[in-house]
């Protein structure tokens, strides 16, 4: 088994607030990430998938199709949107889809299960920074 | 409580000085076992350390743990200990080289008490990787780790 990775970019603005609390709690707990005007982040996806090599084409996945899916996927929903308001599954302020880095991992891989043909989604690892990331290697774990 | 795990890994950097040195060693021995590492003078590194932490995505934070008090704690306990340190006069190397690997136990030591001071049974510290340099670093997931060969 060969495990293949290709990255993507995004660049996005949100905030944390979970409305079950008073703005004093979300103060607390999510310090400037609590700014209801919001703020933003370069983001860098790496996508992992795991299958075998094809012996006629090499290939584990066909790279091209892997950047297409990731790209009508996430990428045209995410680029240049604000993840709390244009992004369905944390624009219901559902306090269970704050986009924290650990919950946009979970939504992208959600996003990207069973589209990648010929190979397995093995991890989805989102940087919200160069110095902080999130991995995410499916439910049930 | 969810049952979706995520990792959640930071990086912290720190600039410190060490010397590789045994004293149990004669100055040829540590010389040949440590080469310009034993530089009696010492020399520095920029070290960069990734912490991985995992656990339940708390449905009312979407938080593994809470970023702030990491920061925070890592401010108190580590970079205000190691930075702009020499590492040999730490109390934590004065019975063992500082070499990355011991480092790496180091901050293993230090990280689970970030753990067992939060309120969440199934947080776990994961793994420690430390960066000497940019060609350099190391891993360590605690003791009795199962072997990642």
């Amino acid at each position: 088994m060969i495990l293949l990775t290709r990255k993507a970019d995004f660049s996005a603005a949100h905030f944390y607030w979970n409305p079950a609390w008073s703005e004093e709690e979300n103060v607390r707990v999510f310090g400037k990430c609590a700014n209801r005007q919001g703020h933003g982040h370069n983001y860098t996806l790496e996508i992992t998938v795991a299958g075998e090599v094809d012996p006629v084409s090499g290939f584990v996945v066909d790279l091209k199709q892997l950047k297409d899916i990731i790209e009508r996927e996430v990428v045209s929903v995410y680029d240049h949107r604000h993840l709390n308001f244009e992004v369905p599954e944390f624009a219901t302020m559902n306090p269970a889809t704050i986009p924290t880095t650990e919950n946009i991992a979970i939504a992208i891989w959600r996003r990207l299960e069973g589209k990648i043909e010929h190979a397995k989604l093995h991890r989805v690892r989102v940087y919200e920074m160069p110095d902080l990331f999130a991995d995410f290697y499916g439910e049930g774990l | 409580m969810s049952r979706l795990i995520a990792h959640l890994s930071r990086r912290y950097r720190f600039s410190a000085s060490h010397r590789l040195h045994v004293d149990a060693l004669s100055e040829e021995e540590n010389r040949a076992t440590f080469g310009k590492c034993n530089n009696p003078f010492g020399h520095g590194h920029n070290y960069v350390v990734e912490i991985t932490l995992s656990g339940p995505v708390d449905p009312a934070t979407g938080m593994v743990a809470n970023l702030g008090d990491l920061d925070s704690f890592t401010q108190r306990e580590m970079l205000s200990v190691f930075d702009h340190a020499n590492l040999n006069m730490l109390e934590a190397f004065r019975d063992r080289v500082t070499t990355t690997e011991n480092v790496c136990i180091e901050m293993w030591s230090i990280f689970s008490r970030f753990v067992e001071s939060i309120d969440h049974p199934q947080l776990k510290l994961e793994r420690i990787h430390v960066e000497e340099t940019g060609n350099n670093s190391f891993d360590y997931f605690g003791e009795g780790a199962p072997s990642r060969s």
